[in-house]
């Protein structure tokens, strides 16, 4: 199914959790946050939260600011 | 000196640095350490998945350091929330640098969504620095709705401009029950010393420091600046006299003619 991660176009399984999500980007064991549509998914509810079809998924770090 | 509080932890340093706009991580880090600053913002931003950049966190990561998240690239008190949250998650912490500024070319802060966003975050257990315009009533109102400390502009981000808004300031350090931290606009260590002599709890300083032709020298004059501003608060400023006639510190006996 297609799901958007950052605004990309990404094509993952039917029924993909965020940690399988997390695992397949490669994504750090910290220093990272996670939303999907708009609500953030704590890391300890990565393995039970469920991606929709045509989900919006931001993933954020730090960046430089004042 | 007397240390500052924070929702009850204590600094020994009342400069707070801001991370943007240095031209390396390393540079960064070496200023940080220098101005011996114990709070550092950071900003956020979306991962790109095909970049692995080298990760800004690790440099400012050390444990004598608060790290301040902003939320710098909202519009409103709702994405506020968001980006607090997100924040939260990724950083670890519940510090919360507000920052609400809707127009991009004067960086202003949205006064009325900030209030909106101050309430809601402190019930969802943030302990939130509001970055505002140097209102007067509007830092009582952030302070009541549960404000950690409140932050007026001394002017627009970046400008270096210094304490434009000086008078105001003052209004807000007379009322204020809560820290108050000169944000903005600080662009030489004069300004910051002015700030604290004024009776400013700290200070946050970025451009002025970042974009200093030695970013490491600059670091450490501000730090000077804000503890001898900060001395000398405590210490009790002479008055300024109303007249321009001077006012012997020496005996004016005339021991010559003697």
């Amino acid at each position: 199914m297609k799901i958007y991660v950052n605004n990309k176009e990404h094509e993952v399984a039917e029924h993909i959790h965020v940690d399988a999500l997390a695992a397949q980007l490669e994504l750090p064991g910290q220093g990272v946050a996670l939303a999907v549509n708009n609500k953030m998914i704590p890391r300890t509810e990565w393995n039970a939260t469920e991606i929709p079809a045509e989900a919006h998924v931001v993933i954020i770090k730090a960046a430089c600011g004042g | 000196m007397e240390k500052l509080i924070i929702a009850g932890r204590e600094f020994d340093s009342r400069l707070f640095l801001g991370t943007g706009k240095f031209n390396s991580n390393e540079l960064m880090e070496q200023a940080i350490l220098a101005s011996g600053t114990e709070m550092v913002t950071v900003a956020m931003k979306r991962i790109e998945l095909d970049n692995k950049e080298d990760d800004m966190l690790k440099h400012i990561r050390h444990p004598h350091i608060q790290l301040l998240p902003n939320t710098s690239g909202v519009r409103d008190a709702e994405e506020a929330v968001f980006a607090a949250q997100m924040a939260r998650e990724a950083f670890g912490t519940n510090w919360l640098k507000l920052e609400i500024h809707p127009d991009p070319r004067y960086l202003l802060p949205d006064s009325v969504e900030t209030l909106k966003a101050t309430e809601k975050l402190v019930k969802m257990g943030f302990v939130v620095l509001p970055y505002c315009q140097a209102d007067p009533v509007l830092c009582r109102q952030l302070e009541e709705a549960g404000a950690a400390t409140v932050m007026p502009l001394a002017a627009p981000i970046g400008t270096n401009k210094g304490l434009q808004t000086k008078d105001f300031i003052r209004i807000i350090i007379e009322q204020a029950g809560v820290p108050v931290v000169v944000d903005a606009g600080i662009g030489a260590p004069s300004h910051a010393a002015e700030a604290m002599e004024m009776g400013a709890s700290a200070c946050l300083v970025n451009t002025a420091i970042a974009v200093a032709g030695n970013p490491v020298e600059m670091a450490t004059a501000f730090k000077e600046a804000v503890i001898a501003g900060r001395r000398a608060y405590e210490a009790g400023l002479g008055s300024v006299g109303n007249t321009l006639e001077a006012s012997a510190s020496s005996p004016l006996t005339a021991f010559l003619n003697n």
